[in-house]
């Protein structure tokens, strides 16, 4: 009842926005989304062997030594911000008695060092994938869209901070990004919410719907792999050698 | 799993190896059959699974004892508990990004490869066209600097050989400057399929694992996602990452011939017959608390105290508990390794003080020793020599201690008077003269127990040097069963469309440089 609601909210709301913003903002993140989810769903099951995150420390270590965990941990507390600016509205967040004002010093700062370090840590890793001849040699088709199109989305999104919240007098997104980010996830499309917003925001958000859609295809997909559950697990792995369930059934009843 | 009533617990089997290293002659037959099997794919030019090291030297990669550097294997915390030493689990998933103590393509050599192609194809002229190397990572022209056997024979010993994470001191300037009068030996290398591996345990993955019937260490190519943790934890660095495939490689000790009863390829093809293949049972409960020894010199015999006597009753009631199936008992009682390293104790573990309980051994060679007994003016011949020699020739024994009993010449030292006097009394014998079985009881040998060591270590036929049992009936029949089936429908994937092999797209084209 609720989705019906708000597909009738989506479809009023809809109507106001030009065909244009209904491409734009509604058919072109769906479509993303259903790559990114499908996408991942057929390259798990078709391609464990190509799912890794590609190493190439071995052939070049002075530059990945300070530029992957710059950018890794740059991304992450990025990451961590998108979450708190997209998925948590301003209602909520005043709630818990942080205002507009505080939250805007706290997620330029933030912000700011975050991207920082992952644009610098970005820049060294393209730098050795280009100069680097051993490197280059090994870059196939997908890194070759994905190091563009990541490095387009990191340097959109910290240019519309630097160019709006920074340098500018302040752009609240919460109130027309974020608004049209959530409309997406509760199947109630928003897309005049961000019709309007800065070009470069809208450039970001477009170009981070197109980064979704490549992500099962690249070793990006490396993320989902992060070896949380090695904090837990035995040292030591056993396992018995390659014998489907019937064998074993076999065994028990031949006495081994 | 249910256990014996005695004190044995879970008993496990496992293929292990001992090489005898007097026999060794050097030539790379086992690399190079190993290289042609299992790594002469793009992304693992530069890997030897099996390679042949001459000591002393820095080995391949360079240096790769030195674990103050390379953080291999495991060490003790201060509260004695067994721990990586490249560290614990947070830190290793801090260093995911990149790892600190990883080698770089030059410890180990830039691979290259020649540009045959103009020895058939120069136009006509005065000069005979000549072969140049190129390297295979760049396709450009490469130097050649360095390589896996590049001290082959001692070469460059002068420069290099006091680099041997061996040696220390005094030893290694005397390597240095003497080191035409120096001993010489060869040491083969593969993956250990250690006991208590530290590749396995570092895997943040846990895409590698030892396999419970015959105690292989293997990587699950599906699972590996190239976080490369192994490597650095392997301390004898045979751990190997693809860098076309991202992901790690290893000896795979031939796992799909030891199944058929065969043996590996480095040894099939051994050259000197000085490898020898068989089962060892082992407590797999008592192999922690064996790798947490506190002193590093009662390591040796901690390990030996987790192999069980295939001949007691114990064990054997244990083991059928624990699924271990018949045949798998006799060949673990006609088991060669089993003889080598607990019965007649004259295999050792190499590096033994890593912790990580390594399962191919080594004979010691008397070579070493004999070389000083010439160069002492000596007669290798003469037992009372050599006796003198594996006694007061500090420099060879304790490189061998250093290598086999982490420092312990005394332990090296009995295994040589055991091989000098096994040697003599055999010459006396197989001459027709009456043998010095006084000598022999001394090194703890009779005259049968002699004879059947003798025909062990210097007949060795065929057939005594490798008793691999098949992998169990049923087991066969489920692999077989795997391996008939189309590996698109048992993917469970849908029919039609494109087949998706697990082959990695081949991301370096060959316009760009010699393959």
């Amino acid at each position: 009842m609720n989705a019906t609601s708000s597909s009738l909210v989506a479809a009023s709301s809809s109507a106001s926005a030009s065909g244009a913003d209904l491409v734009l903002w509604v058919a072109v993140p769906y479509v993303c989304l259903a790559v990114f989810v499908a996408g991942h769903v057929w390259r798990y099951r078709q391609d464990q062997f190509g799912w890794t995150s590609r190493t190439s420390q071995l052939l070049e270590h002075r530059w990945l030594r300070w530029g992957s965990p710059l950018f890794h941990l740059g991304a992450f507390m990025v990451i961590a911000g998108h979450v708190v600016g997209l998925a948590v509205p301003a209602a909520w967040t005043e709630a818990v008695g942080v205002d507009e004002h505080l939250y805007h010093t706290g997620a330029v700062w933030a912000g700011s060092v975050a991207g920082v370090a992952m644009v610098a840590g970005l820049g060294m890793l393209c730098a050795r994938r280009l100069l680097s001849r051993r490197i280059r040699l090994g870059t196939d088709r997908s890194d070759k869209v994905l190091f563009p199109l990541l490095s387009l989305t990191v340097l959109l999104g910290i240019s519309a901070t630097a160019a709006h919240n920074v340098l500018g007098g302040g752009y609240d997104y919460r109130g027309t990004v974020s608004v049209w980010f959530r409309g997406l996830f509760v199947l109630g499309p928003r897309p005049e919410a961000i019709a309007d917003a800065p070009l470069l925001f809208r450039l970001h958000a477009l170009s981070a719907c197109l980064l979704f859609a490549a992500w099962p295809f690249t070793r990006l997909v490396h993320v989902w792999s992060a070896p949380v559950g090695y904090l837990v697990r035995p040292y030591l792995v056993y396992r018995r050698r390659a014998a489907p369930a019937r064998v074993s059934r076999t065994r028990s009843t031949t006495g081994r | 799993m249910p256990r014996g009533q005695s004190t044995v617990g879970r008993v496990m089997a496992q293929v292990a190896m001992v090489m005898n290293l007097d026999k060794c002659i050097g030539c790379h037959t086992c690399s190079v059959t190993c290289k042609q099997t299992w790594t002469n794919r793009t992304g693992v030019e530069y890997a030897w699974f099996n390679n042949v090291e001459s000591k002393p030297g820095i080995g391949y990669p360079r240096r790769y004892e030195d674990q103050e550097k390379w953080k291999g294997g495991w060490t003790l915390d201060r509260r004695g508990r067994l721990v990586l030493r490249s560290g614990g689990r947070v830190r290793r998933l801090l260093s995911l990004f990149s790892n600190p103590d990883l080698p770089v393509i030059e410890d180990y050599y830039e691979p290259v490869t020649y540009d045959y192609d103009n020895l058939v194809g120069a136009p006509a002229g005065p000069d005979l066209p000549v072969a140049r190397p190129r390297s295979v990572l760049t396709g450009r022209p490469a130097d050649i600097t360095w390589g896996a056997n590049w001290e082959d024979g001692l070469g460059g010993a002068p420069e290099h050989a006091g680099g041997d994470p061996n040696l220390s001191g005094e030893w290694a300037e005397k390597v240095r400057f003497e080191f035409e009068q120096t001993f010489l030996f060869h040491l083969p290398r593969l993956c250990e399929h250690c006991l208590n591996p530290a590749c396995v345990s570092a895997c943040p993955s846990g895409a590698m694992y030892k396999r419970v019937e015959d105690g292989i260490v293997l990587v699950d190519q599906d699972r590996c996602r190239g976080w490369r943790m192994c490597v650095t934890a392997c301390p004898y660095k045979k751990v190997y990452v693809n860098h076309a495939t991202g992901k790690a490689e290893k000896c795979t000790f031939c796992f799909p011939r030891i199944e058929a009863g065969q043996p590996t390829v480095c040894s099939e093809t051994c050259v000197g017959r000085l490898r020898y293949l068989g089962l060892l049972l082992y407590d797999a409960d008592r192999v922690g608390e064996a790798a947490a020894t506190p002193d590093e010199q009662d390591l040796l015999d901690a390990q030996r105290g987790v192999f069980l006597d295939p001949r007691d009753p114990e064990v054997i009631a244990a083991a059928r508990a624990s699924g271990i199936p018949e045949d798998w008992l006799e060949a673990a009682r006609r088991s060669p390794v089993y003889d080598l390293v607990a019965r007649y104790k004259v295999a050792l573990p190499l590096h033994p003080e890593y912790r990580t309980l390594p399962m191919v051994w080594y004979v010691p060679p008397l070579s070493p020793v004999l070389d000083a007994v010439t160069v002492a003016g000596g007669d290798q011949e003469d037992p009372d020599h050599v006796f003198a020699a594996v006694t007061r020739l500090r420099i060879p024994l304790e490189y061998l201690a250093s290598l086999f009993t982490a420092g312990d010449p005394d332990v090296v030292g009995g295994v040589l008077m055991k091989l000098t006097a096994l040697r003599s009394y055999m010459r006396a014998v197989s001459l027709g003269e009456e043998g010095n079985e006084a000598a022999l009881g001394a090194v703890g040998l009779d005259a049968a127990e002699a004879r059947d060591l003798h025909r062990l270590l210097a007949v060795a036929k065929y057939a005594d040097r490798y008793v691999v049992p098949a992998a169990h009936k049923e087991d066969a029949a489920a692999l077989s069963a795997l391996e008939s089936g189309c590996p698109v429908e048992s993917a469970g994937a849908p029919a039609g469309g494109g087949v998706a092999l697990g082959m990695p797209t081949l991301r370096r084209t060959p316009s760009e440089g010699p393959a």
